[in-house]
This record gives structure tokens, C-alpha cells and sequence, in this order.
């Protein structure tokens, strides 16, 4: 299954207003240093990087360890500055690439 | 002495006598019942409270997708029978397990959902514990979210919680304890610095922080059994079925919180 996103941006803020960004994204974050019932060594495959971006500039970026757990929840604020698009980026290994948008309205 | 002196004497000394002995477990009243959600930190519960940071949510949406998509020789989906599952599967998961005649057994939601998957479906079950079959049956169980947990009053019923709550109170693994040692007698009190819970399934299946994943009652009931050192059941093995419905009948009236978040 793809992986599923959950995004919270307030829908409106005053301009200047600080807000805070929540995200949730499923992903199982296998560590890479555990090994399956018959010790085969199960390889890494977690997210590495995290990226937002208002209205196309880079506001936050997070890079993500194999000691994070499954499904991150990551969390932030920013300065409410004008209406637009805040935009979501996650990739990781085997070519994990997943993005959301969401809107806000800046008045 | 005086026969009546000597009555004084016996009832003084009853108390002591009562103590001396290892007294049953009292099923916990029900105005004194509580959600193991009371027993979670601040930040846990604003976890399970808001949709966009409860993990579970995340398996709802997979169930979403599951529900929608045709499977099997019949190459209809749960959707093409069921329609729209928020009317459709409303409390429907409030009062599983329940009693299923061709069976001649209760059956929880899971064994219901494949059941329903091989018959009308004609499609492969899904395996216990599958993230699909979680998945669904986490969409469905969440349409009950706020109802409140049926009565089971079947009375065909009866003599499976009956053998429910002899499981949970019999005594087993090398540990020599049972269910109700715990969860009847010494709910709130710490085990290893946990708080102990009273055991009401009201938010299954759970998002597990110590799993990262969700996972069903019997994955839940499992894990105890480990802990008491015995043998666990197989998965669908019907001593857990047994078990999930007495826990339900234990927990009846009291409002389902699927998906539940759970340390």
C-alpha cells in the first residue's frame, strides 16, 4: 500500500501569527540492525529526509535516523507570513519518495 | 464462659479467618470502570484525540481503501454490498464477537470480516494480523467510535462468556497467575512502572507505541499470556474469542474509542 499522510496546518491565521505544523506519515522505519527469524539480516529501510516548504521556500528540514520509529510524527512552527502552499516532502531509502500539499489562508 | 461470649469470640476472630484465605476475584463494578485511556500521559491522549496525529488513522485510511476495492472471484468489494460503511458498519463493532449459527460459535470482527471475504468475496483470507485485514477491520470498528459497548445478550451467548471468564480467572504459565489477579484485583497499582489497567477493550484494534504499529485484541491478549510465561493459542483459536467476548460483556456501556492509542 502507499504510504499515507496525515498533514495539520491551520486552515487560516492572522498575518505574523505563529502556527504549528503537524505531520504523520506511515512508513515502518525498519533500523537495519535486526535480523529475521532465520538470521538473515533485514536491511534498512527508513526515511532520511524531511523537508517543508511555504509557497516554494524551504522553511524546515529534518534528516531522520534509523533510531526513529515507525510512522514519524513531526512537528513545527512557523511565522504565518502570507496565503498559499505549504508543501510537504518526505524521502528516505530504496527511492522512498512521498509529497503533500496543504493550503492556508493569511489574513 | 457464656454462649454468647463465646459467639462474641468466633465473629471477632472472622475477619482474620477471611484474610488467612485467597479471596476470588470481585468483578470491578460497573460505575467504577475506566478506560485505560484515563491512565495515559497528557501527550498520549492528544495523540489519540486528534485525527491528524493518531497513528491509527493511518491504517483507517488503508482500510478505506480496502473496503472500496473489489476482491476475489466475486469481484465485488465490501462497498458493492455494504455501501457506505459511516451508516452501514455504525456499532456494528460495539457488539462483536458475536454469534454466528453456521459456526454454531461467537466469531470477532476479524473472523467475521473473512468470513464474509471467502463466502461472498470468493477471495483468499486474510492472514491474522495482516496490515489489510488491521486495516479494515479498524475502518469498520471505528464507525462505532462513541457508541457505547453492546450488552451481548444473545443467550446463545451466555455459556461462551461464561468460559471467557473461567479463562480469565484460572490461574496458568509458570508464573501461576491470572488475568483477573491483575486487572479485577490490582488495576491502578504499578507493575514494573506501568499503571495496571482494568483490561477494557474499548478501543481495539490499538495503536501500540511499544508495537509502532496497530494490532488486535488477541495480538494484546497474547502478549499477557507471554508475560505470564504460558503457551499462547494460535491466532483465531476460539479461547480467544472466548476471552475477547467475556472482555467485552466486561466492558459493556462503556464508549469505544477506535482506534485507541496505547503506550
Amino acid at each position: 500500500m502507499a504510504a499515507r499522510t496525515l498533514i495539520n496546518v491551520p486552515p487560516k491565521a492572522k498575518r505574523g501569527e505563529i502556527i504549528q505544523i503537524k505531520t504523520l506519515i506511515s512508513h515502518i522505519m525498519e533500523n537495519g540492525f535486526r535480523s529475521d527469524n532465520i538470521g538473515k539480516p533485514i536491511p534498512r529501510d527508513i526515511i532520511t529526509a524531511f523537508t517543508c516548504a511555504y509557497n516554494g521556500e524551504k522553511i524546515f528540514e529534518a534528516t531522520l535516523y534509523p533510531a526513529i520509529s515507525a510512522n514519524p510524527f513531526i512537528t513545527f512552527h512557523t511565522v504565518a507570513t502570507e496565503s498559499g502552499m505549504l508543501a510537504f516532502q518526505w524521502t528516505g531509502d530504496n527511492g522512498f519518495s512521498q509529497e503533500a500539499t496543504a493550503k492556508i489562508t493569511v489574513e | 464462659m457464656t454462649p454468647a461470649a463465646r459467639f462474641a469470640i468466633v465473629i471477632a476472630a472472622l475477619p482474620f479467618a477471611a484474610a488467612a484465605l485467597p479471596s476470588p476475584a470481585a468483578e470491578i463494578p460497573l460505575n467504577e470502570r475506566l478506560s485505560a485511556y484515563e491512565d495515559m500521559s497528557r501527550d498520549n491522549k492528544a495523540m489519540q484525540d486528534d485525527d491528524t496525529s493518531n497513528p491509527g488513522i493511518l491504517a483507517v485510511l488503508d482500510g478505506e481503501m480496502v473496503w472500496s476495492t473489489p476482491a476475489g472471484a466475486s469481484g465485488r468489494s465490501c462497498a458493492d454490498c455494504h455501501g457506505d460503511a459511516k451508516s452501514s458498519m455504525k456499532s456494528v463493532a460495539a457488539r462483536y464477537p458475536a454469534f454466528d449459527a453456521a459456526a454454531g460459535r461467537p466469531l470477532d470482527l476479524e473472523q467475521r470480516i473473512n468470513l464474509s471475504r471467502e463466502k461472498d468475496q470468493k477471495a483468499q483470507p486474510f492472514a491474522a494480523e495482516s496490515k489489510e485485514l488491521l486495516a479494515l477491520t479498524a475502518y469498520v470498528a471505528m464507525q462505532s467510535r462513541g457508541e457505547p459497548i453492546a450488552a451481548h445478550e444473545d443467550p446463545r451467548l451466555a455459556p461462551f462468556i461464561d468460559k471467557g471468564r473461567a479463562l480469565f480467572n484460572a490461574r496458568q504459565g509458570q508464573l501461576n497467575l491470572s488475568c483477573a489477579q491483575c486487572h479485577d484485583d490490582n488495576w491502578g497499582k504499578s507493575l514494573a512502572g506501568n499503571v495496571v489497567p482494568q483490561a477494557h477493550p474499548t478501543g481495539y484494534p490499538i495503536y501500540r507505541l511499544e508495537w509502532q504499529s496497530i494490532g488486535s485484541l488477541q495480538r494484546r491478549l497474547r502478549n499477557c499470556i507471554i508475560g505470564m510465561r504460558a503457551e499462547p493459542y494460535a491466532y483465531g483459536a476460539p479461547e480467544y474469542v472466548d476471552m475477547e467476548l467475556y472482555l467485552m460483556w466486561r466492558a459493556r456501556g462503556m464508549k469505544m474509542e477506535t482506534p485507541a492509542v496505547r503506550p
